[in-house]
This record gives structure tokens, C-alpha cells and sequence, in this order.
């Protein structure tokens, strides 16, 4: 066996607070071979991206190495002082953030910032440097590398940045990559690509990767060696087939459990049941003083009919002049009472506007939206707050849909205050009563939205989206932003909320196998365009079209379990 | 790019349109000029005779054309008080004004931005915090206060600086200038420093909210990843971004400096447009005010207009989105 690259020796991490010694990273050992992919997995706080930020001499204030040590190519390097780090940064460690739409600065041309790092740390000169950028960028397949060069962050896409991002990391030749979920900000298909790249690197250029991860399908698809935390410790370490066919401990077990399948439909979805953590919810509370949603005229509760929305490309005096996106080209469909309409497709593909139209949030172009039997688009303001009542909108990021200077209480009351639905003397009693339903403590109505964890601030945008009652509920990526674990929490309020109450749901969502556990049927929408809508056993066992057969093979899939 | 400036150009000249209307609706509204002329004593000969010299017989919207088309040309009349041509009482004074309010912006932003960068970096440090806390004073002080603190620390008991009025001036040209002598120059630093010290302190806090602001941004955090030096991070990644934003203001408040000399230019009796200005209000000098304000905005109107330029220059993601 040939020697680490990289080993990370009993890695203890401090973080002096008012409560004494925390320690986000306890006694963490592990090896990188070189030309080797390491998954580091686990929940958000378990410490996999604070060890890698440790092994990269990049920790935050006040956190620090309290014990253990790192070995880099047979040198120390957890000692060294300030400037001798980061001269190993970028050099012989290369780094890949999350979001690639923000790991580059957005007025610095790509090229730019290629040579700035390639004259850095190689003494070369700016032709030399420039000749090598263009060679790093035909590298990781960016197309038309001399033209890209001089082109500004905000010119390429996701999965171009993170390509470029990856360029960055490796323009000196360095000996480790650490990325810090390099693929979670991206589509099924994209992550794919950028995956495949990856591990090409890793095979070529003999460098070690460290790849920490929340994804067990990237870590079933991509690594060699997994290391499995929780709690800031090590609970496995192994290779990745042994662990994903085998784990021996429990919080592995149960972490795999957790991960939605595609391959079979659940009633219930498995959660991580490790550490006893997972909060009992009763949902009788929630029937109780609630009457079902009252059966709409036709039996189809909404009705979609070829609705298309333009988006303004380029503007000009001359209507005859201006270009137009056309994000939704004539979408049709409609969803029965108490059905959950899952709608899929890459980013970009035109999902989250069709929801929009549907909750007025834009105007239709043209087509028509029947609610219960009543045009939407061509409602009185006066009736258009009737309908805005009836349905109601959950997002996808539990960090920017909660006002952050409102009390959780004034959050969950607002709806109940706009449409008037209650007097002003039972709306803290009925808030109360939601925040429980949710599974929310009695307390949490008295606290600001960044005291709660984005699980739980996803519980508070439900209990917001159901204190008016609604007959119809819009999800929109609702669980995307969420840890395996915690997902598996809100899609359950979220599936026995549509069982008890008779909801309605249009669930959208990238992800296939949630979507194939929520949802009665599925519409396939890309480019602006509903090209298949299905039922979903069908769609999943027998896609008709093209577009939908490749969606659903690159679902990285947990091959080795068997569901 | 130029469709966007083209654009700009144009809600510049609606906006100079009306001022101009509002300019001009003061000769109309405020007061009779004829009145203030002409006395107690007059005949009703005379008060025709002025009307009719003065163009003041003729409808309202052909004043206002006529009004436009000499303002265009720099003409705005005679002076009510001095019986001198508007533009001539104006050109005399000018220089005074821009050559304090020239100093003043560049104190406020040289000094401003340093002292930005240099308490944004030093977050924690003790000089850093002194600096903040003694910004709040900039910020807080009325200027005529500042001008006065200022003079009785300075001339009256150090005795370093002259208190009031411009020092020996020469003359270059057309323009006076207090540059080329000691005297000049020394009676520049009180009254520069007393109009210059808000907008400094406004600058620098805005530096520094912003800078902390760009600091946490993950590109700055990738760029150590990268291994870039500090001094890079700091100079060339995070100042470039914290100035977006912070050159709408600077643009905003060069338009302020001019503008409120006024105080200063009281507080120091500065030969300049302020003083003007405030002595053409005591005596309803209509022309005089309309002038000035015209003069103002266009300044104004020139100087956001540039900034929104020069934002498209720093800023490539606007540069697509004005096309």
C-alpha cells in the first residue's frame, strides 16, 4: 500500500464559549492515499467540514486545534505559523467550497483570477502563467477556454463556476483537495458531470481528495474510503462498499435507513433514529378542532390550462426589438382533491414559476388557472385575497422565507391578522396551538428565527402556511436545504398533514426519490415544458420519454442496498 | 452600454428641466422685484419702465422659454441688488468654493476610505475602536459647531490658522486662486476640514460596514484557500467589491459638500457662492438664488451621472444588464 498524503492523527478542535470547552471535532483520525477519494459524511454540526477547514489552516475565530496532528507528505504541518500555512494553501492543499456561485469574486475576470493564483505559487511569468490558465480550463472541459478567460463569474453557470472553482484548486499541482460538498448546490445532472470530473482528477493527476458530504448517493458514487461522523467524532472509518453493505455501527445503520429510495414507495419515511432524537408528532392534535377541506365542485381542485410566462431578456425603445426567455411555454395540468402533484426537472426548467403563477406571486402571459372551478387569473383583487387565503406556499430556504426581525409568534400570526381570521384575542391561543402541531415547543413563539436550526425553521414556515387553513398547499423544494435526517421529518409532517387533512399539494422537487415517495403523480418539466406527467409508480418503473429515462439514471442510487 | 448612458443622459436634462421650472417659479411666486427695486418713492412710470427692461410684461411661458434659452447660455440676468450681470457675480465667486469644496471631498475620501479599510482589517484593535468611537463626534456635531470648536482650538488660542476669509489669493487667468501662497493655503485647511469631516466620517463608517460586509463573502474565504497573501485579500479582492456601493454615496455627498459650503462658508466668512447665496436671500436677489440652484443641480445631475458611469465600470454584472 503505498504512504498517505495526508494524515489526520487524534484531530481535537476547540471553541472556547461561555459554557466552557466545546469540542465540534474530537480525536479524529484518518488517512488520504494519493489519487484516492475519501468521503467524509454525516449531519450538518458533525464536524466534517471544521476537520477539513483544520487540515487547510483555515479555521475561524476562535475555533483552534486544541490536540492531535496533521502530516502533510511527511512534514507536521498543524504547528506552523500563520504565513508558513498559507503558503501550503493553494499550493500542496487545494480547496472546493459548496457554492460555486459565490466562491468566485464577481469582479475579477475568470482569467484573472487564474493567473494571480498560478503566479503566486509558481515563479513563472504572466504569459507562462496565462498559457496554463487556458490549459487548466480545457482541463476540467470548460469548452472554448480563450474566450471563457476573459469572461466575468456572473457569464458562466453553476456547474461552469464549479469547474472553474476546481481550475483554481488545482493550479499549482497540489498533493490533497479538500472539497467542502462540492456538488450540493447543483442539479442531478450537473453534480454527475462534476463528479465524474473529479474522480478522473483523482485517477490522472494522483491527487487526494477529501470529500465531505451530507449525500450518501455521492458517497456511494464517488469515494473509495468513507469516514462516518457524528457529534464531532469518528464512528467508521472503512471502505465505502464495506460500509454501505455493512455498517457496524449504529448511527451508520440508521443513517443509510434514512435515505429515501428510489426503488420502492414507503408509507412512512425512515428516519435517523440514532441518538433518540426523533420527536414524536401527534397528528390527531392537528385533526382536532380542523374539518377536513371541504371537496371541490369537479373533484379536480386545480386546473392548469397552457399557461406561459416570458421573461424580458433584452430591453429596447421598440417592442419589435426586445427578446424574451420563455421560462414556462404552455404548461397544462391538473390535480385532484387530496392528491400530492410532484413536479420535477433541472434548474432552470421553469418548476419554481409555474408555482409563482399558481400563487399569484407573477401573472400569467397568457393561459388560464382554475381554482375549485373559478378563473384565477381574471379575479377582482377582492377575490384574488379569498384565493390567496385557500392556498398557501411553503420555500425552499428556511433562512430567507422567515422575516429575521419578527418573533416566531407575529410569523405564524401574520396570515391570521391579514385575512382576518380571527379575532386579536384567540390569535395567540390558536398560534400556540399550530407551534404544537408542529412540533414545536410552547417557547419558540417568544424567539427570533436564527435561534432555531433550519429543520426547525422549516417547521415554523408550515405552521405559517397552515394557519389559514388552506385547501391547498405549494412546496417548493421544501426539504432541499435539509440534512437526510431532518428531511425525513418535515416530509413526514407534510405526509400526514395531506393524509389528515384531505390537503392538496403541488410538491416540486429535484430530488426523484423524495418525489417518488410524496407524490401520487409527477410531471417532468424541462426547459419551460411539461414533457411527461405520469403516475408515479409508472414514471419510475416505465418512463415514456427520453428526457425522463436520463433524469432518472443519474440519480446517484445506493446500489449496494437493497431497499 | 451606450443605450445606458444615452438613457441617463436624458433623465438627467428631465430632471435640470425642472429645477429650471422651479428656478423660474421663483421670480413669479417670490415676492415683486420690482417693489424691492424701486423703493417708496416711485412713479408708476417707473415701475412700467422696469417691468418692461426687466421682461417681467410679458406672458409666463414665454418668460420661462426665454428664461431656459439665456440660462442655457450662462445668462441669468442682472442682479437685482448689484445692478451686475448674474453669471459675472457668480464667475468672481466660484472659485472660492470649488477650490475649499475640491479640498474638502478629497480629505473626506482619501482620509475616509483609509481610515474605513484600516478599522474594517483591525476589527478588535484598540486604535480602531478609538477611531470609531471618536467618528461618532464627525457625525453627530453640527458643522457650524465644528467650524467654531475648530477656530477657537486653532486661532484663537494656538494661533496657528487664520480664522476667516480666504488669505492672499492670485489671480491665474480668470480664476483666483489660494493655492499658490501660504496664506491662501494655510486659510484653506479650518474651513476644508470643517465641511469635509461629516462626509469623512460618513465615508469611513460606510467603508467599514461594507468591507466587513465583503469579508465574509465566500470568495474572499476561497481566495485564502488559495493562498492568497493578506495584503492582496484585503487591497485588491475586498476594497474593489466594498466600492460598488459605496461610490453611489461619495458621488451623493461631492453634490452635498458644494452645495451645504454654505454653513462653512458663513462660519469662516468665505468669499464664496454660499455667502453669496445667503446674502441673496436677505435681500430676495431672485436672480442670484435662481442661478445658484441651477448651478447646483447641474452639478448634482453631472456628478450622479458620472458615478452611474464609472458603477458600470467597476461592476461587469451591470455592464450585461445595462446592454
Amino acid at each position: 500500500m503505498t504512504e498517505p498524503v495526508l494524515s489526520i492523527r487524534d484531530l481535537t478542535v476547540e471553541i472556547p464559549t461561555r459554557h466552557g470547552l466545546f469540542k465540534p471535532v474530537q480525536n479524529v483520525t484518518y488517512d488520504i492515499r494519493p489519487g484516492e477519494i475519501r468521503g467524509v459524511v454525516g449531519e450538518s454540526g458533525a464536524g466534517k467540514s471544521m476537520t477539513g477547514n483544520a487540515v487547510i489552516g483555515l479555521l475561524d475565530d476562535p475555533a483552534r486545534i486544541a490536540s492531535g496532528e496533521i502530516w502533510l507528505n511527511g512534514r507536521r504541518i498543524d504547528n506552523l505559523n500563520v504565513e508558513e500555512q498559507r503558503a501550503i494553501r493553494g499550493r500542496e492543499i487545494g480547496m472546493i467550497f459548496q457554492d460555486p456561485l459565490t466562491s468566485l469574486n464577481p469582479l475579477f475576470t475568470i482569467g484573472e483570477q487564474l493567473v494571480e493564483t498560478i503566479q503566486l505559487h509558481l515563479n513563472v511569468s504572466s504569459k507562462e502563467a496565462r498559457e496554463r490558465a487556458l490549459a487548466l480550463l480545457d482541463r476540467v472541459s470548460i469548452p472554448d477556454p480563450k474566450t471563457r478567460f476573459d469572461q466575468y463569474p456572473h457569464q458562466f453557470s453553476g456547474g461552469m463556476r464549479q469547474r472553474v472553482v476546481i481550475a483554481l484548486a488545482l493550479c499549482s499541482e497540489p498533493s490533497v483537495i479538500v472539497a467542502d460538498e462540492p456538488t450540493t448546490a447543483l442539479d442531478v445532472s450537473i453534480q454527475a458531470q462534476v463528479l465524474d470530473l473529479i474522480k478522473e482528477l483523482a485517477r490522472e493527476t494522483q491527487v487526494g481528495v477529501i470529500l465531505v458530504t451530507h449525500d450518501m448517493g455521492v458517497i456511494a458514487d464517488t469515494t473509495e474510503q468513507v469516514t462516518v461522523m457524528y457529534n464531532g467524532q469518528v464512528v467508521e472509518n472503512g471502505s465505502t462498499d464495506q460500509v454501505l453493505s455493512a455498517p457496524k455501527h449504529e448511527y451508520t445503520k440508521s443513517l443509510i435507513s434514512a435515505v429515501p429510495r428510489p426503488q420502492v414507495k414507503l408509507h412512512r419515511f425512515p428516519q435517523v433514529s440514532y441518538g433518540g432524537r426523533e420527536t414524536m408528532f401527534k397528528i390527531e392534535d392537528l385533526a382536532r378542532n380542523w374539518t377536513k377541506s371541504e371537496p371541490s365542485k369537479s373533484g379536480k381542485l386545480l386546473e392548469v390550462e397552457g399557461i406561459t410566462k416570458k421573461f424580458l431578456e433584452k430591453s429596447a425603445v421598440l417592442p419589435s426589438w426586445r427578446t424574451y426567455f420563455t421560462a414556462v411555454d404552455e404548461v397544462s395540468f391538473d390535480i385532484k382533491d387530496g392528491e400530492v402533484f410532484g413536479l420535477v426537472g433541472e434548474s432552470g426548467s421553469g418548476k419554481s414559476t409555474v408555482a409563482r403563477m399558481i400563487g399569484t406571486l407573477l401573472d400569467v402571459d397568457s393561459g388560464r388557472i382554475r381554482f375549485d372551478g373559478e378563473e384565477v387569473t381574471t379575479m377582482a383583487p377582492a377575490e384574488i385575497a379569498g384565493y390567496r387565503r385557500q392556498i398557501q406556499m411553503i420555500f425552499q430556504d428556511p433562512f430567507s422565507s422567515l422575516n429575521p426581525r419578527m418573533k416566531v409568534e407575529s410569523i405564524v400570526a401574520e396570515p391570521l391578522l391579514h385575512h382576518k381570521i380571527l379575532p386579536p384575542d384567540q390569535i395567540s391561543g390558536r398560534v400556540q396551538e399550530l407551534l404544537d402541531r408542529v412540533g414545536l415547543t410552547r417557547a419558540a413563539a417568544s424567539k427570533y428565527p436564527h435561534e432555531f436550526s433550519g429543520g426547525q425553521r422549516q417547521r415554523i414556515s408550515i405552521a405559517r402556511a397552515l394557519a389559514t387553513q388552506p385547501r391547498f398547499l405549494i412546496c417548493d423544494e421544501p426539504t432541499s436545504a435539509l440534512d437526510v435526517s431532518i428531511q425525513a421529518q418535515i416530509l413526514n409532517i407534510l405526509k400526514d398533514l395531506q393524509e389528515h387533512l384531505g390537503l392538496t399539494m403541488l410538491f416540486i422537487s429535484h430530488d426523484l426519490p423524495v418525489v417518488r415517495q410524496m407524490c401520487d403523480r409527477v410531471g417532468v418539466m424541462k426547459q419551460g415544458q411539461l414533457v411527461e406527467v405520469q403516475d408515479t409508480e409508472t414514471l419510475f418503473s416505465n418512463p415514456q420519454q427520453d428526457y425522463t429515462k436520463k433524469l432518472l439514471e443519474l440519480m446517484p442510487r445506493l446500489a449496494q442496498l437493497s431497499g | 452600454m451606450l443605450p445606458f448612458i444615452l438613457k441617463r443622459i436624458f433623465q438627467s436634462f428631465l430632471v435640470l428641466i425642472i429645477t429650471g421650472a422651479i428656478a423660474f417659479s421663483m421670480f413669479t411666486f417670490v415676492g415683486d422685484p420690482v417693489d424691492n427695486m424701486l423703493g417708496q418713492e416711485r412713479t408708476m412710470e417707473d415701475v412700467e419702465r422696469l417691468r418692461a427692461q426687466l421682461g417681467l410684461d410679458q406672458p409666463i411661458p414665454v418668460q420661462y422659454v426665454k428664461f431656459l434659452g439665456e440660462a442655457v447660455q450662462g445668462n441669468f440676468g442682472v442682479s437685482y441688488r448689484q445692478g451686475r450681470e448674474v453669471s459675472e457675480i457668480i464667475m468672481e465667486r466660484a472659485p472660492a468654493t470649488l477650490e475649499l469644496a475640491a479640498l474638502s471631498a478629497i480629505f473626506a475620501i482619501v482620509v475616509g476610505i483609509a481610515l474605513g479599510v484600516f478599522t474594517a482589517i483591525r476589527r478588535d484593535g484598540l486604535v480602531a475602536n478609538f477611531i470609531m468611537s471618536a467618528s461618532l463626534i464627525g457625525v453627530s456635531l453640527p458643522t457650524f459647531l465644528i467650524g467654531i470648536l475648530l477656530i477657537y482650538l486653532f486661532s484663537v488660542e494656538l494661533g496657528w490658522l487664520p480664522s476667516f476669509g480666504r488669505g492672499e489669493v492670485v489671480q491665474v487667468g480668470g480664476w483666483t486662486t489660494g493655492f499658490l501662497t501660504e496664506s491662501g493655503l494655510k486659510a484653506l485647511i479650518l474651513p476644508s476640514i470643517t465641511l469635509g469631516l461629516y462626509q469623512m466620517t460618513l465615508i469611513m463608517r460606510l467603508v467599514r460596514s461594507e468591507m466587513l460586509e465583503v469579508l465574509r463573502q465566500d470568495y474572499i474565504r476561497f481566495a485564502r484557500a488559495r493562498g492568497l497573501s493578506e495584503r492582496v485579500i484585503n487591497f485588491r479582492h475586498a476594497l474593489k467589491n466594498t466600492m460598488v456601493p459605496v461610490i453611489t454615496v461619495i458621488g451623493l455627498q461631492l453634490g452635498a459638500i458644494i452645495a451645504f459650503a454654505i454653513i462653512t462658508e458663513t462660519v469662516f466668512q468665505w468669499p464664496g457662492l454660499g455667502l453669496l447665496f445667503i446674502n441673496a436671500i436677505q435681500f430676495v436677489d431672485i436672480p442670484v438664488m435662481a442661478a445658484y440652484l441651477m448651478m447646483i443641480s447641474v452639478m448634482f445631475v453631472v456628478i450622479n451621472l458620472l458615478v452611474d458611469i464609472l458603477y458600470a465600470f467597476i461592476d461587469p454584472r451591470l455592464r450585461v444588464a445595462a446592454k
